[in-house]
């Protein structure tokens, strides 16, 4: 096995004894690169100088036999919407296309201190609007199970990247599931923590009561090792919650002896593709025969979720992208008329379609004469979504249901119709409005080989309970270690 | 809920600050339109007494002490922009010297 193909803890433990060294192991990264990345294409900026410095950095520090960090040594992919500085950051949008941030993230910080190694920018949809990654400004991400099939999205390139092999761990940023969706497509694991558990400082912003960022991995144990790397309230953002942050490690423990786990029906009727409702039950089922007590539940408002979300973050979007003006940063315009036809051909230019849908949709839901009708109409839609939750988790801990509706479709399937594509959003969005902690992880492959993903939920601040029932299921399964084949496009 | 007309998408597209031709403007009324359609199933929710959430923590203005502390070098915040002259950013020009 090449050490590219392994998991953080497993490289911790090599690096530790230093059987290998960090070097050694971002050179096997990069070499995977340039096997694979031009199929897949799930980079927008490769950091090789900056990984090596880091790589060396760490070595450094296991040759002294100082105690390092879990996260020491290993190379990290970083979605193209978090802020590194000195490194270019585009949001897959032009209008960003040359924007190097003069500051790190918060969680870029956490990461360093670590001593992590950064491989690179991953590839999302344009601000992380979208579901299939098809909206970047630069290229399409192909998915390593079949390169003809998009890898999910927003943060298509760091599901990708995962599952390609050509970085160990990745962050995305989940807004209405675009951490869940995109792993649930690429069969790795990814998780959206508890709204307000993670500093969204240097985030850029997309929809800022619903954006949180969150960890890609090959297993559910690296998963619980990077989120105890970013946790944590932080006085750069406000909406960080000042709560206790647990040794996720410690909620890895192969018992789920009289949990109780709730199945809601209304995550399972028509549009849900038959396989990938066969593969879910079939995981329910498993968890049943580990020890859990499995309960249909009801959650009466899902089916309102994705017209709540589809007012609630482009509203938010809406203001939150009124600051790309061509004045302080980014793209302008050449030969503006004037102040205000500078903004508007700035814009108009620098912005791509699905972009501009959204902030068209959101500036008119906060229009005079139609605020109440739909932006406050979808707040307390939100807030019914939610009295669901909390009505479930009085009798369950954990809920499971399918990630997504379908595997991966084909690239450019559902191009044409924008309201098609967001309703590929209708298994994650509910869990969003109500800020809960999320999780997705690989339960098998349909018959035309893709992966589906089964979707955890817990109470907010409940990653443990979803810790513990992911870590059971992946012991007691084999999903998890299939790797996809990655056959050239033109050997198809 | 309101149907949708391309006068109602020009308005919108000037307090977005954004401009389209004739045929995008066409399209996104018909976009819109569809999108708009779709999120008016919420109207079958009755929320007279339902409160609104607009956060998921029960947050209020938070403070912080009002402390001067060292932020970014001029020079690295002017990095980035288009134009910059003399410590200040370059836009074109605002008022009128006739």
């Amino acid at each position: 096995m090449s050490l590219y193909q392994l998991t953080a803890h497993e490289l911790h433990d090599k690096l530790k004894a230093r059987e290998i060294t960090a070097v050694e192991l971002t050179e096997s990264v990069y070499e995977r690169i340039e096997e694979v990345e031009t199929q897949v294409k799930g980079y927008l900026t490769l950091t090789k100088e900056i990984a090596l410095e880091q790589a060396n950095a760490a070595d450094v520090g296991f040759q002294n036999g100082d105690d390092m960090p879990p996260l020491a040594g290993i190379p990290i992919a970083i979605k193209d919407v978090i802020c590194t500085k000195g490194v270019r950051t585009t949001c897959a949008s032009k209008i960003l296309s040359n924007f190097v941030p003069p500051y790190d993230a918060t969680i870029m910080t956490k990461l360093y201190k670590q001593g992590v190694v950064m491989v690179g920018k991953t590839n999302m949809d344009e601000f992380a609007m979208g579901s299939s990654t098809e909206n970047s400004a630069y290229q399409i991400t192909h998915n390593p199970w079949d390169l003809d099939t998009i890898p999910g999205g927003s943060s298509g390139g760091s599901a990708a990247v995962v599952a390609a092999d050509t970085a160990i761990c990745s962050l995305g940023s989940d807004t209405g599931g675009s951490i869940r969706q995109p792993a649930a497509l690429c069969g790795v694991v990814g998780m959206k923590p508890t709204y307000g558990r993670i500093s969204r400082y240097g985030l850029i912003a997309f929809a800022s009561s619903l954006d949180q960022i969150g960890p890609f991995t090959k297993d559910v144990t690296d998963c619980a090792l990077v989120l105890n790397a970013l946790c944590g309230k932080d006085e750069m953002d406000s909406t960080s919650v000042d709560v206790p942050v647990p040794d996720f490690t410690q909620s890895l423990i192969d018992d789920i002896q009289g949990m109780k786990i709730g199945v809601p029906e209304e995550y399972f009727t028509e549009g849900l593709d038959a396989e990938v409702a066969d593969k879910v039950q079939d995981a329910i089922a498993k968890l049943e025969s580990l020890g859990a007590s499995i309960e249909e539940i009801s959650l009466p408002h899902t089916d309102y979720a994705i017209a709540t979300y589809y007012i609630i973050a482009p509203a938010e979007a809406s203001a939150n992208l009124a600051r790309y003006d061509g004045v302080r940063y980014g793209y302008r315009t050449e030969e503006p008329e004037d102040l205000i036809n500078m903004y508007k051909k700035t814009r108009s230019e620098g912005f791509g379609e699905e972009v501009k849908r959204r902030i068209m949709l959101g500036t008119f839901a906060l229009s005079a004469g139609y605020q109440d009708a739909y932006y406050r109409k979808a707040q307390k839609a939100r807030t019914l979504i939610k009295s669901d939750f909390d009505a479930a988790f009085e009798k369950v801990d954990v809920i499971a249901t399918p990630t997504s509706p379908t595997p991966a479709f084909k690239i450019g399937e559902r191009t044409a119709d924008p309201l098609q594509m967001y309703l590929c959003d209708v298994m994650t969005t509910p869990a969003s409005h109500a800020g809960l902690p999320g999780i997705s992880i690989p339960c098998g492959l349909v018959k035309s080989g893709l992966p589906v993903g089964l979707q955890l939920l817990a109470a907010p601040f409940n990653e443990e309970a979803l810790f513990r029932v992911a870590y059971t299921y992946e012991k007691n399964t084999e999903h998890h270690l299939l790797k996809p084949q990655i056959s050239n496009v033109n050997d198809k | 809920m309101a149907t949708i007309t391309t006068e109602d998408v020009s308005h919108v597209a000037n307090l977005a600050r954004l401009e389209f031709n004739e045929e995008e403007t066409k399209d996104f009324t018909e976009q819109l339109s569809r999108i708009l359609d779709y999120i008016g199933k919420l109207n079958e929710l009755e929320t007279d007494d339902v409160h609104p959430t607009s956060h998921i923590h029960p947050l209020q203005n938070i403070t912080k002490p009002d402390i001067v502390k060292t932020s970014l070098p001029r020079d690295q915040v002017l990095a980035n922009a288009p134009e910059a002259e003399e410590g200040y950013f370059g836009v074109p020009r605002v008022i009128d010297t006739d």
